[in-house]
Formats: structure tokens, C-alpha cells, sequence
């Protein structure tokens, strides 16, 4: 079987994010793989690990630096990889055309891809990508097992988590608890290199952004911001219930 | 039309449906024209549901079937298609709880309609739609536009005022569906129910994190002071990764966003990913050992100090 895994390149949750003209300026900014979409890569790598005779591409669409993302994907183990270069920001709805396209013409039978995205917020691609494909999906997916083409696992619902199963061809969202993805080992680095990373031009998916994404801007809430000495516990606790009942009237 | 697409549970219309009718009615208000609200209530014995909802907007569309008895995104995205292709709607309201944001791309990609998701605002001039949601882990604010014959949005829930009924009831009308069948079959459920106010609806939130100490502390601590307050209690990812609490709990990320009237963090230091779940809160309260926790940075009111000192004062303060 095939399996493809759906990776973005993101803001380190560790930086700060900047806003200059309307947009979110990367520049200078530590970029790496989206955790989300690690654990999908992770998970790719077990099933095989765990007896599934599969191939497994990864697949990002993005501007030249998303490459260093597939890069880590390959160093961890993953087969090949799929460039869609592309400066144009594609909404996930746009998006999941490209995904589903590189699907078919690749005969995968499962997707990964992350829960939600780290930088635009979005849930919408996997299910966007499995509706084209006419494909059922399970969303945040925490456990997963695969067995012949049956696969069983656990997610999370409105309330609680559920267990399902599911029959191939499937899209599986991933999210924390999945896995722990692993670190590249040198020696996997150094064969990284010689794998192979195709580049394909966005023109022939025939898409175009459904959205205008018009301005962007950081609003920061300004807060109160009094913070109390805590040493004498029973007076700054008095304090704190006083300022909440009297200053800011949310409790009675 | 506008069509919502009504969230219910144990047989009440949620707070979130309130919330989009609101967001529908400012929506049709600035569309100057003739845009009437239409509820679609699908469900299994939900004659309650629409009878409540009837009493806010122009028409109530009902599929009440056995087939819809548990949610399903392909079942959920088939059924919201149809009428609204039926109907021929302009925009589809669509609650931004994990199941919503889960099925309304299916329903995108079926009408080949732009997705506006989690929405915190949004208006139509002339033919153009705008909304503003957050990006970023919620750290970024963005405007975006559409324009479109149809749009499906999702409405991000805690931000839009609860809708009032009215007292006259719009018209209930039974629609048939051709529905498929589910694929991904449920076979067992964790319904990690409290009994307390659900997180994402509370005014209040008490949320504990490492600092807290031991799964212990946290019952002695965050429980405790959340059942004073009558408030929903909170966790982060690593306490819930630790075992202390249950996922449900989880604010950030990768677990509920919640935006209640007050949240009290503690022992939380504050990384982005919790943050992201609870910086829109309206008045945050911090309590922590470290004066340099990032958690201050974005609190209204803060104590630097013990837990284990502070709460039980707090507790006793507050039973005065």
C-alpha cells in the first residue's frame, strides 16, 4: 500500500509571532515541521514498522523553504517526497484539491494530516481531502492500529473520546497522544540525502485560493495587570477576592 | 436564506446555537435584503429541540430519524448539503465544536463553496462576505473575504451574545433526506461527563496545571475552589499527558478554547499552546510560585506565591 503524509511548515511554538504590513513576517523566525503534522509522519513510520508493507511519501505545497520540512520527514525515515511549489496561499478547501489529486495519481489508500494547523488555525483539510476523494476519515485520532484493511483506533468526539473502525481508504487527523515522533539519527540523515524530493508546479492542479485573506493584525487585550505579593497568603488572597468582587464584579 | 445548523444535546438547544442565531441576525441585518433564518435540526427524537428553536428564527426544517440518532460526519455533511442546495441558502451556519469544524469542509467541498472557519465576526456588504478569525494559535487576528453565491461558515463558540427567544414560534416543517451510510463505525464511548458546568459554556473557569503539585492538589485546590464558584474546571496538556486529569478537561491547542467571564490559571505557567486556548478570556487570574511564568504577562490580576498557601485562603476568604 500507499500511504501519503500531509506536512506544513510553521512558526516554532517557542517564537514569537510578528506582524508587519497586513501579514505575518517569517523572516528570521525559527521554522520547523508542525507538531500536528509530525505525529501523522510518526505514525506512517510505525505502521510500516509494525509489519504494513507500505511506501510512504510525504507531501507539502508551499514556497522553496518548505523543502527543509520534507527534508526532516525523509530523515525520519519516510520514502520520498512530493514538492508543490507554490508562493500562493491556498485556503485548506483549495488546498485539499492538490492533496487529492497527488492521492489518486499515487494510489494511496490512507492520508495523515494534522488535526490543526499551527499557523492558520484550520481543521479542514483532511476532511476536505477525504470528501473529494469520496473517503470516510476520523478526526484526532489519538491510537491507531491497522490490520489487513481494517483500521481500529480511538479519537476524540464533542464529549469524550471514542473507539472506531474504519475500512481503507481512509483519512486518519492527527493529534497529541498519537505517538512520540522520533528525532532523525545521523546515519538516516546522511541517506536522507540521496532519497528522493520531486518538484511539482502548481499549475497543473488547476486551483485557486477561495479566500481573500485581506489583513492580519496582532490585537492584544490590554489587562489589568496587578500582581499581588503572595508572602502574607491570607491578605493578598483577601485582596484578590475584593478586586474581583468590587473592581472587576465577576464573581458575587 | 441563512441556513444554522442547530447544536443540541440531552434533548436542550446548546448555548453555541444561540450564539450563531445571533451571529445569523446581525448577518441578515447588514445583508439589507430579505434573508430569513432557517434552523435545520437533525436528530433522533429532537421535537423538543425544535420547538425550542422555533422561537428564534423564520422556519424550522426537521429530519428526526433514527439514522440520525449519533453524529456523523458523512451522514451530517450529506443532510446539510441537500437542504441547502434545496433551500437555495446564501450562508450555512455551523457550530465550531470539534464535529462542526469536522463536518462543514465535506459540506464546502460538496457545493463547491468557500469555508470561512471559527469565525469571531463577520458581515456582508454587497456581494462580499468579511469575517474576521483568529490565526496563529489565536495569537493573530484576521480579516478575510469572500465572495460567493454560498459560503459555509463556522461560528468560533464564547464569542457571539446568546440570542433571546421570541414569543411567537416559526413554522416546523419534516424534511426528507437521502442520507448515506456512516463508514466509520463507533464501537465504544468514553463520555467523560462531570457534574459540573461544561467547560466550554461556564462563566467561570478553574484550571490547574503542574504547579498544583499532584493529581491530589489538584482536587484540593482547583475542585475545590471551582464548586465554590460554581465554576468548570480546567487543565493543561501536561497534567492531562501526566494522567492527573481526563482530556476533556484540556484548555489549548489541542484541547477546548474557552472564553468565559473570569479564569482563574493555577499553577499554570502559561506556554503558547495553553494560552491559545484561554488569552480571549475577559478577566484572567494567575496564580504561581514564579513571578516570571508568561502566564502574568496576560493576566488582570495575579498572586506570586504558593499554591498550597494561597488557595486555601482564597477558599476561606470566599466563605466569608
Amino acid at each position: 500500500m500507499r500511504i501519503l503524509t500531509y506536512l506544513r511548515q510553521v512558526l516554532d511554538a517557542e517564537e514569537s509571532v510578528h506582524v508587519a504590513n497586513g501579514v505575518v513576517a517569517l523572516e528570521n523566525s525559527k521554522l520547523v515541521m508542525d507538531t500536528m503534522d509530525e505525529y501523522g509522519v510518526e505514525e506512517a513510520l510505525r505502521l510500516r514498522e509494525s509489519g504494513v508493507e507500505a511506501e510512504i511519501i510525504a507531501i507539502a505545497v508551499g514556497p522553496a523553504r518548505v523543502q527543509d520540512a520534507l527534508r526532516t520527514a525523509l530523515a525520519m525515515g519516510i520514502d520520498r517526497a512530493i514538492h508543490v511549489e507554490t508562493d500562493v496561499r491556498l485556503d485548506a478547501i483549495a488546498l485539499s484539491k492538490v492533496l487529492a489529486q497527488i492521492a489518486t495519481q499515487e494510489e494511496a489508500t490512507l492520508i495523515f494530516s494534522g488535526g490543526q494547523q499551527a499557523d492558520w488555525d484550520s481543521h479542514a483539510l483532511g476532511a476536505a481531502t477525504a470528501e473529494r476523494l469520496h473517503w470516510p476519515q476520523a478526526a484526532w485520532t489519538s491510537a491507531l492500529e491497522l490490520k489487513g484493511n481494517t483500521l481500529t483506533g480511538k479519537h476524540d468526539a464533542d464529549e469524550g473520546s471514542e473507539t472506531f473502525t474504519l475500512e481503507l481508504p481512509a483519512v486518519i487527523t492527527t493529534q497529541q497522544g498519537l505517538n512520540e515522533p522520533r528525532y532523525p539519527t545521523l546515519p538516516n540523515i546522511m541517506k536522507s540525502k540521496k532519497k528522493e524530493l520531486r518538484k511539482e508546479s502548481l499549475d497543473q492542479f488547476n486551483v485557486s485560493p477561495k479566500l481573500k485573506f485581506v489583513t492580519a493584525e496582532i490585537q492584544v487585550k490590554n489587562r489589568i495587570n496587578k500582581i499581588l505579593d503572595g508572602k502574607d497568603a491570607p491578605a493578598a488572597a483577601a485582596q484578590l477576592v475584593d478586586l474581583l468582587r468590587n473592581e472587576a464584579r465577576v464573581i458575587a | 436564506m441563512i441556513l444554522i445548523v442547530v447544536e443540541h444535546a440531552n434533548g436542550r438547544v446548546s448555548k453555541s446555537t444561540w450564539e450563531m442565531v445571533t451571529a445569523a441576525r446581525e448577518l441578515a441585518q447588514s445583508m439589507g435584503r430579505e434573508a430569513p433564518l432557517t434552523a435545520l435540526v437533525l436528530g433522533s427524537n429532537v421535537a423538543p429541540v425544535a420547538a425550542e428553536i422555533a422561537r428564534a428564527v423564520d422556519q424550522v426544517l426537521v429530519a428526526d430519524l433514527p439514522a440520525l440518532a449519533q453524529y456523523d460526519s458523512e451522514l451530517w455533511s450529506a443532510a446539510v448539503a441537500q437542504i441547502a442546495t434545496e433551500g437555495e441558502a446564501s450562508v450555512i451556519l455551523i457550530g465550531g465544536s470539534r464535529s462542526g469544524r469536522e463536518y462543514s469542509p465535506r459540506v464546502a467541498v460538496k457545493l463547491d463553496a468557500p469555508l470561512l472557519e471559527d469565525v469571531i465576526s463577520i458581515k456582508a456588504s454587497g456581494e462580499t462576505l468579511t469575517a474576521q478569525h483568529y490565526i496563529y494559535l489565536a495569537r493573530v487576528t484576521e480579516t478575510i473575504e469572500t465572495t460567493s453565491p454560498l459560503t459555509v461558515v463556522t461560528i468560533k463558540p464564547g464569542v457571539f451574545n446568546p440570542a433571546a427567544q421570541r414569543a411567537e414560534a416559526a413554522e416546523q416543517f419534516d424534511v426528507d433526506l437521502n442520507l448515506p451510510t456512516p463508514r466509520l463505525k463507533v464501537t465504544g464511548k468514553t463520555a467523560e461527563r462531570s457534574s459540573r458546568v461544561s467547560l466550554t459554556e461556564a462563566d467561570i473557569v478553574v484550571s490547574g496545571g503542574r504547579g498544583v503539585g499532584s493529581a491530589e492538589g489538584f482536587t484540593q485546590y482547583v475542585e475545590a475552589l471551582a464548586d465554590q464558584l460554581g465554576a468548570a474546571v480546567g487543565a493543561t496538556r501536561a497534567i492531562v499527558d501526566a494522567g492527573w486529569r481526563p482530556y476533556s478537561e484540556q484548555v489549548g491547542q489541542t484541547g477546548k478554547t474557552v472564553q468565559p467571564k473570569l479564569y482563574i490559571a493555577i499553577g499554570i505557567s502559561g506556554a503558547v499552546q495553553h494560552l491559545s486556548g484561554m488569552n480571549k478570556s475577559k478577566i484572567i487570574v494567575a496564580i504561581n510560585r514564579d513571578a516570571e511564568a508568561p502566564i502574568f504577562k496576560i493576566a488582570d490580576y495575579g498572586i506570586v506565591g504558593d499554591v498550597p498557601q494561597l488557595v486555601p485562603a482564597i477558599l476561606a476568604e470566599l466563605k466569608k
